[in-house]
């Protein structure tokens, strides 16, 4: 099923889109060259398909065919279009090209479409009337303040709806270099860092002598780097510093096995949703989730090259934050903000605020000591497990008055670390080698998005069910054991799982189907649809053998984005196995219905690896998950089927990336439950999880 | 030095023997469609074909691949897209794309081993390949209409 796609929208462009406003000039934002219009967003290619869809967009706004628009990625010295995180992308995109291209059209004065009313006309005129109209781009002032601009409002849909094929794809099939870590310019040299073995470690000794063959040292405190011309040298110097360099470690972390306790103990401050009055519970249950690595399949790169006068940096980074980042090091390194570009260059999928940043400022560092030379920087697999930021453990208790079937009071207490330590994120740099550098401090504790961009741990705190009055409270860490920030749908993971399986329980407790109950509870109609679609593409009712269940979830991710329900097919015996998701949402209207659903697919699945396997392990002074045998991920005999089913929508366009995480989550949970009638209220939702379910129901 | 024939051509390298064959393939000889994703032999985005057996290269010593036949993703190219690449790039089969180069190698010398491979086949071959986007299901469906034999 893909969207609804109208013939021609009209729509009065009177309000200007938020990122017009703040960039208003024409020339920040698109030129012609070579009979395309290269257009600049500020959004990055994260493994998610973007860039197309955005081309789209950019194509219909323009009036021109998919062929003749190309997305540029995105530098600093484009628009500043904050993150590319949290679905926003095409949200925030739409309107502002819808715009431009409307600016554009109203000065340059496309061709007539192809077909007209009156019929197909010779298409030789067409493509001349094509290229006249791009030379008219061309010339179109680049000064030009878009805000003032009347624009033209009729849009024709081309290729917006459409399943137009990714542009990166080919080269990655094909392996082309396409990669951050595939950039080979003159005069590289390739460069790493040896990290500290655990959080609180610092150096305590290292020859003052020390060499290896072919490499630099840099050394500033803690932070040692080498660099030299050839990889397998600076490889070999890395193993022979690691060897060479001795640390003072201490025990700094807290009992991995009692997560929870330790969350509901640690220093916090209350940070409040809603303070109504629930009255007395009926029902009370605790949930909780361990910490989670992003775990990308490719460790974090960069590379970095000054002025030959040492005055000024340029940037290769694949952060999520170009801009945010260029403040960082700008800051970190006391240069005026106009001293550092960045430019963003593909890695591999990126999930959230991982160690992208961080490796940016380490080649920065490492680049320093040879002015006019390229410096590609690569972490290790075990740095990228243990350095990265991590998604915060989190644990929570919810409380209901359920009354004959309806629940009439709700409350909700929810312990975390904060999920967010982007690039200046507590008035300080946040990069991790400013940590470890001479007089560097403790990173501070990660603080969390504001309830205008969503909250962090209380993202999707809210039900959005019904309930009567409701109290909502999170308790925010003020200490940081582990650096955490954000990983994709941030709380809403956690917060949606535990929701989604209590409602499951006051279903039980009431008697009822879990959809029915969850339907009596829903008045909005999108909420309502997304629901039922899941229950009827899944067969929701239909018999299965036995030991294998179904169990639902849904949310409205954010309370502001996508819809989303997940039915889970189950089969719990030794362990868990996903066999099939149903993954139902509300969109709004889809850009590229093909690049949705492989968002969706791939958010249930990785949601499903999250779920039923990972978890950091540590001891009390380190880190121990540092490679893929000690965190595992999902594996190809493991992956479930999954069917995505698209409501059909010209409602303006939602993200797709992180609508699927938490509904999964809970999803699996309640079919664990219809399988085996356990209640795993503790993630991972493993053997060794279901074992203690059971033991501490008996 | 050591000579090993990549993609079809006789070349002579002077790195150390102990060298993992990735480095040498990514730094010494420019053919980067290989990544680097652990160093350890453990996710499969270094997979080449080393005398026709899919390898980690990254775990490869280069004195493994001293006199061999070492082909990677770029040489499954060398004439266009192979069957796999072809049939992954019409199934829009990747979502970040980074393990693809390894996942073209395996299933690559998979289906030349036996051409009727099952999903299950499929999937059991891929099982040392990680995916950390979610793309398993369409990745494994691309390779099955790789088949020149239909099961």
């Amino acid at each position: 099923m893909s969207a609804t796609t109208t013939t021609t929208t009209t729509t009065t462009q009177r309000v200007v889109p938020p990122h017009v406003k703040t960039n208003p000039r024409l020339g920040t934002w698109l030129r012609v060259e070579d009979g395309v219009v290269l257009v600049h967003v500020g959004k990055v290619e994260l493994g998610q398909g973007i860039l197309t869809a955005l081309g789209q967009i950019a194509a219909d706004a323009l009036g021109l065919p998919l062929s003749a628009v190309r997305i540029v990625p995105a530098s600093t010295s484009g628009p500043d279009q904050g993150l590319t995180a949290g679905s926003l992308s095409v949200t925030q995109c739409y309107p502002a090209l819808r715009h431009i291209g409307a600016v554009v059209r109203s000065l340059a004065g496309p061709p007539a479409p192809l077909v007209e009313e009156a019929g197909p006309r010779p298409s030789r005129d067409h493509d001349r009337e094509l290229s006249a109209y791009l030379n008219r781009i061309g010339t179109l002032d680049p000064d030009l303040d878009l805000t003032t601009a009347a624009p033209d409002a009729a849009i024709t849909p081309t290729s917006v709806g459409t399943d137009a094929a990714r542009t990166d794809i080919p080269d990655k099939v094909l392996g082309q270099p396409r990669f951050l870590a595939d950039l080979r310019p003159d005069g590289l040299l390739h460069a790493r860092v040896l990290r500290p073995p655990s959080p609180a470690a610092t150096l305590s000794s290292l020859p003052r002598d020390w060499t290896a063959p072919g490499v630099t040292l840099v050394r500033d405190g803690s932070f040692l780097g080498v660099l030299g011309e050839r990889e397998d040298a600076v490889d070999r110097a890395l193993t022979a510093l690691s060897d060479a360099a001795s640390w003072e470690e201490h025990d700094s972390l807290p009992d991995e096995r009692d997560l929870a306790s330790y969350l509901r103990s640690a220093p916090s401050e209350p940070t409040g949703a809603s303070d109504e009055h629930p009255g007395q519970p009926t029902h009370t249950a605790s949930y909780s989730k361990p910490y989670l690595a992003h775990a990308s399949i490719a460790p974090s790169s960069a590379m970095a090259r000054w002025s030959d006068d040492g005055s000024a940096v340029h940037v290769w980074s694949h952060s999520q934050g170009i801009h945010a980042l260029r403040a960082g090091i700008a800051s970190a390194l006391d240069l005026p903000a106009g001293s550092v570009s960045v430019e963003h260059v593909e890695s591999a999928g990126c999930y959230g605020h991982n160690a992208a940043d961080d490796a940016a400022y380490d080649a920065a560092l490492l680049a320093r000591a040879v002015p006019g030379r390229p410096v590609l920087l690569r972490w290790t697999r075990s740095d990228e497990l243990i350095w990265g930021p991590l998604s915060p453990a989190m644990t929570g208790t919810l409380s209901a008055r359920l009354v004959g079937g309806r629940i009439e009071g709700w409350s909700y207490d929810v312990w975390s670390q904060g999920h967010t330590s982007r690039p200046l994120y507590a008035g300080q740099p946040g990069l991790l080698a400013t940590a470890h550098r001479a007089g560097g401090t403790p990173l501070p504790p990660a603080a969390d998005p504001p309830a205008a961009a969503g909250f962090g741990s209380l993202r999707n705190a809210q039900p959005s069910y019904d309930v009567g009055p409701r109290r909502i409270t999170g308790h925010h860490l003020t200490v940081s054991p582990l650096r955490t920030s954000a990983m994709r749908s941030l709380g809403a993971y956690f917060n949606v799982f535990a929701i989604e399986s209590f409602v499951d329980e006051l279903a039980a407790e009431a008697g009822l189907d879990p959809v029915e109950l969850r339907l009596a509870h829903l008045t909005d109609p999108r909420a309502r649809a997304v629901v039922e679609l899941a229950a009827r593409e899944s067969g929701w009712g239909e018999p299965l053998p036995e030991s294998v269940g179904r169990g639902i979830g849904f949310a409205r991710y954010k309370d502001r984005g996508a819809w989303c329900a997940v039915v889970a097919e189950v089969a719990a015996e030794s362990d868990v196995t996903v066999r099939r998701l149903t993954v139902a949402a509300d969109l709004g209207l889809v850009v590229n219905p093909d690049g949705a659903r492989n968002q969706l697919s791939g958010g249930a699945v990785q949601s499903t690896s999250w779920t039923t396997i990972e978890r950091v392990r540590f001891d009390r002074r380190r880190v121990t998950s540092d490679d893929w045998e000690s965190y595992p991920i999902l594996r190809f005999p493991s992956a479930p089927r999954v069917g995505v089913h698209l409501a059909a929508s010209d409602q303006p366009p939602l993200g797709a990336g992180e609508a699927a995480q938490g509904p999964t989550a809970a999803a699996i949970a309640n079919a664990v439950h219809a399988a085996l009638g356990v209640r795993v209220r503790d993630l991972p939702l493993n053997a060794e999880a279901i074992v203690s379910a059971i033991e501490s129901e008996e | 030095v050591i000579s090993l024939t990549v993609n079809g051509e006789r070349v002579e390298v002077g790195h150390p023997d102990d060298t993992p064959l990735l480095t040498v393939l990514r730094d010494g000889l420019g053919l980067v469609g290989s990544r680097f994703g652990c160093g350890q032999g453990l996710c499969g985005a270094c997979t080449v074909l080393l005398d026709d057996a899919p390898v980690p290269s990254c775990d490869t010593p280069l004195w493994q691949a001293a006199d061999a036949t070492v082909v990677t993703v770029e040489g499954l190219a060398a004439d266009g897209p192979n069957p796999v690449q072809q049939s992954l790039i019409e199934h829009q089969a990747a979502q970040c794309g980074f393990c693809i180069s390894g996942i073209v190698v395996r299933a690559t010398a998979l289906l030349d081993a036996q051409p009727d491979a099952s999903a299950d086949d499929v999937a059991e071959a891929l099982e040392r390949h990680l995916c950390r986007c979610g793309t398993h299901q369409r990745i494994v469906e691309a390779v099955l209409a790789a088949r020149t034999v239909p099961a």
